[in-house]
């Protein structure tokens, strides 16, 4: 029996840049095939070229055994083959339900919008991943839902291959759970489905072959079952990689750096009070919409705030905005660093040098371009960033470089406190384990650093203490020693932790 | 157990969150709004002067603005689909000089015509090409066109008037004529508006325009030739430009090469005050057509009331900023409620 999808001898360049040479793959139907890689190995693009958004320089590409050429999005979709884009593709002036069925009704030969019949089978097409209202904009939906529509947009195509290119990169483990089991139905009846992901777990959990690609090349394509994690981070990288975090605080945390009392804002977060301690590492738990961003934005001065006073090294401050927060050197680095981290479309070098033009500039007030450039190439090295020049913008980047640009503007302004919202969301393992010794290594040199992450095994590892955040409160906290899963999911859902439990039940017996 | 109760609280969040049937109501919110100050208008109006009231004075503000109207139909499809054009009153006034030099060439009026919104639809392919397969915004394209067009009006005409007094009478008809009482040209305008408000509204291919305009990208992912729906709203507003020409020809009976001199401004915030973005994806024909309809109101009614010529623009242009000011204000906090 052929292959369902076969790529061969696939190249592509932009450029002076080889993106992908000699690079091949194969997809059966009925099999959840990872493909796998550091950050810019060309996993988008070679999935780019299988949709036809871009063209191949050479190569083959082969359905059930037939040559095809791809020339565009329409084309794919004639062959059916359905993508979940790594960067949301969504209209936001536009319907849900219109969104999902957006190629059907460029496809559709009937000359009226049927907009009832559209929202009701939205409805059925979105009830096992998400409530979201069918008529809603998708542009006020958060960052989730949209990834969600973006799934149940896929899977409205009744395709025969199914591209997800990170799809969980934006999801909690409740959402990425529902989605896995949608995934497994579809390859029961016979899809094929190619899953790219960093997540290690998910390879190993769901997925019946990997594929790696390192540097633009294909390098190895595994079973999933007799191959052990680091056996595929090994072709990953090319070299070993502890998967090990930074080793934690092990002495008493030191004088607070920042105390928050009594924050709340004008919708959702309510009287919110914490302290960061010199030295340590604090995580921010919870669930998606119970305020974690808020709570960092409002204390940064991004976001609307009520009450509450914030002391930076026991002196009260007053942050009205992110200006004032930045001249006391509290940085925000946000979650979504295409809408709020990033100036797209101007050099990387401009970017890590925004928050404080004041470095690299000449006396005159004028940018020192040289300054700016070591300060990039400086940073840029610091993070292993990969990218061909300081020069080049950050829209040509794959997904988990551009993150970095967004780390590297946060070490650009000296930081005392720092707040990282899911600062490895999209990050491949070798940079991931990477971000966290630099962190770690941000903490012992006192600088203050709060983590936000949806992914529990990321802030169990990381953090000295997690903070869990349920609707707007906060619901618990939690100490090193009582660091597990279970707990955080727990308080974030609103219960009482287990442990707590535990020691009802040993005092009632 | 835990696992059902963390899927509950997600869905409780999202309820929160997808509960904007509100987003949707505030789409004809717009449009209520605009009726309820338009109403307001009206009644001031009537108690301020006896003659508002009357069917003439009605009858002479729609004349006012039905033929620009005409405009605005399509400058509105082209600011959902994320573009823009100023060069629709050097269009309006090209059509209109092309057909009335073809006419004194000794051509029958309705061919005429023919070539003249001919002649505008070409202008509006040109830029489409200019914008689609060359990349240059709409702004610059027709920025250019604007300024090439003017000054072809002037060559065509030498810079002077084309008196075209002897129009058969069954063509000016279309311009000055009237069925029942109702002006033809107040008819014409409100077919047109009706019908392209339904195709933006329900039909498929016209949809296409605000995925395109939404996001241009995820249309294009989406399977829809975003390039060639470009192309065609910016020569669709072209078009319409030079149909209202030939129609202002008609109303007129002559053709002056200086007609529509910054029309395309009156246009452009006719569109916005209905609810147009110009970062493209939203806006709808019925909303333009009370925005253009507001904007004639409020000027007859100041000549009505005698104000001086240049309050009546500073006026308008008030209104501009508080009908747009206020409705991002009320999505504001709508959103924020949502
Ligand atoms: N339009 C473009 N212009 C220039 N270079 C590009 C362009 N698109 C991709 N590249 C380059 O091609 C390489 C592969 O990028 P790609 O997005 O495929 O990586 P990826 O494997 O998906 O990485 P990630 O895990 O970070 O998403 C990168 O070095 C990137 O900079
Ligand atoms: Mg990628």
């Amino acid at each position: 029996m052929p292959s369902l999808l076969e790529l061969e001898g696939i190249a592509k360049r932009f450029g002076p840049v080889a993106a992908l040479q000699d690079v091949s793959f194969d997809l059966r139907a009925g099999e959840i095939h990872a493909l796998a890689g550091e950050n810019g190995a060309g996993k988008s693009t070679t999935m780019r070229i299988v949709d036809g958004i871009i063209q191949p320089d050479a190569g083959q590409i082969r359905i059930d055994g037939k040559p095809v050429r791809i020339r565009s999005p329409l084309e794919a979709q004639a062959l059916g083959i359905g993508f979940v884009h790594q960067e949301i593709a969504l209209c936001p002036d536009v319907s849900v339900a219109e969104n999902i069925f957006m190629a059907a009704t460029a496809a559709s030969r009937a000359p009226l919008m049927n907009f009832a019949g559209m929202e009701r089978k939205a409805r059925a097409a979105l009830a096992e991943l998400t409530d979201v209202d069918p008529g809603a904009k998708v542009g006020s939906l958060s960052i989730s839902n949209q990834q969600l529509v973006e799934i149940a947009k896929a899977l409205a195509l009744d395709a025969r291959i199914l591209i997800l290119d990170e799809p969980t990169s934006a999801l909690t483990e409740a959402e990425t759970r529902k989605l896995f089991a949608i995934v497994h139905r579809l390859k029961a009846k016979g899809l094929g489905i190619i899953h790219i992901t960093h997540r290690m777990a998910e390879i190993f959990d769901h997925c019946d072959r990997v594929t790696v690609f390192r540097d633009g090349r294909y390098i190895d394509c595994l079973q999933v079952d007799g191959t052990t994690p680091e056996q595929v981070v090994n072709r990953m990288v090319g070299r070993t990689i502890s998967k090990l975090y930074p080793p934690k605080l092990n002495r008493a945390a030191g004088r607070p750096l920042i105390e928050v009392e009594g924050l709340c804002d004008t919708h959702l977060l309510d009287d919110i009070s914490f302290t960061l301690r010199e030295g340590e590492i604090l995580g921010i738990g919870g669930l998606i919409g119970a305020g974690r961003s808020e709570l960092a934005k409002a204390v940064c001065g991004l976001g609307p705030r009520r009450a509450g006073r914030i002391r930076l090294d026991g002196q009260d401050v007053s942050i009205p905005d992110f200006a004032t927060a930045l001249d006391h050197g509290v940085v925000y680095v946000s979650e979504d660093r295409k809408a709020e981290g990033l100036f797209l479309d101007l050099s990387i070098r401009s970017n890590v040098s925004a928050l404080r033009l004041g470095q690299v500039s000449t006396r005159l007030g004028l940018i020192d371009r040289s300054a700016e450039e070591a300060q990039a190439q400086r940073l840029g090295k610091k993070l292993r960033l990969k990218a061909a020049s300081m020069a080049n913008p950050p829209s040509v980047l794959s997904g988990g470089n551009q993150q970095k640009v967004a780390l590297a503007r946060m070490f650009s302004v000296n930081p005392r406190v720092v707040f990282l919202d899911e600062p490895t969301r999209g990050v491949d393992v070798g940079a991931k384990s990477e971000i966290h010794i630099i962190l770690r290594d941000l903490a012992r040199s006192g600088v203050g650093v709060i983590v936000i992450s949806s992914e529990l095994p990321e802030l169990i590892g990381l953090a000295d203490r997690i903070l869990v955040l349920h609707e707007g409160r906060l619901s618990g906290e939690i100490g090193p020693d009582r660091m597990t899963e279970e707990a955080i999911i727990a308080l974030a859902s609103g219960l009482k932790p287990p442990v707590a439990a535990q020691k009802l039940e040993g005092t009632e017996q | 157990m835990t696992e059902t109760s963390l899927g509950q609280a997600t869905e409780k969040r999202d309820i929160v969150r997808g509960s904007d049937g509100a987003m949707k109501r505030l789409l004809g919110m717009r449009e209520m709004g605009l009726l309820c100050i338009i109403l307001l208008v009206c009644v001031v109006m009537s108690l301020a002067s006896p003659y508002f009231l009357t069917w003439s004075n009605f009858r002479t503000i729609f004349l006012s603005f039905s033929v620009e109207g005409i405009v605005v139909i399509g400058m509105t499809m082209l600011l959902i689909v994320g573009g823009l054009d100023l060069s629709v009153g050097a269009v309006v006034c090209f059509a209109m000089v092309v057909a009335g030099k073809l006419f004194l060439l000794g051509i029958n009026p309705w061919l005429a015509s023919a070539g003249g919104v001919a002649s505008a639809a070409a202008i509006g392919a040109a830029m489409g090409v200019f914008v689609v397969k060359v990349g240059l915004s709409h702004f610059i394209a027709s920025l250019a066109a604007m300024v090439i067009v003017r000054g072809a009006c002037l060559l065509v005409t030498q810079g002077t008037p084309l008196s075209l007094f002897t129009l058969p009478p069954e063509f000016k008809f279309v311009g000055q004529g009237s069925i029942g009482g109702v002006p033809l040209v107040v008819i014409i305008f409100l077919v047109l508006a009706v019908v392209f408000d339904f195709l933006l509204r329900r039909a498929t291919r016209f949809r296409a325009i605000f995925y395109t305009g939404s996001n241009e990208r995820a249309a294009e992912y989406s399977g829809i030739r975003t390039k060639r729906v470009i192309f065609w709203v910016t020569v669709l507003c072209s078009t319409l430009a030079g149909l209202s020409g030939v129609i202002f020809m008609a109303r007129f009976g002559s053709a002056t090469p200086q007609f529509g001199v910054g029309m395309e401004l009156n246009v452009i915030a006719a569109a916005v005050i209905g609810g147009a973005s110009l970062k493209g994806g939203q806006g709808s024909i019925f909303g333009a057509v009370l925005g253009v309809a507001l904007l004639s109101l409020v000027t007859s009614s100041l000549i009505l009331l005698d104000v001086s010529v240049y309050l009546q623009d500073m006026i308008k242009g008030f209104i501009l900023l508080a009908a747009v000011s206020f409705d991002h204000l009320m999505s504001k906090r709508a959103g924020r409620e949502g």
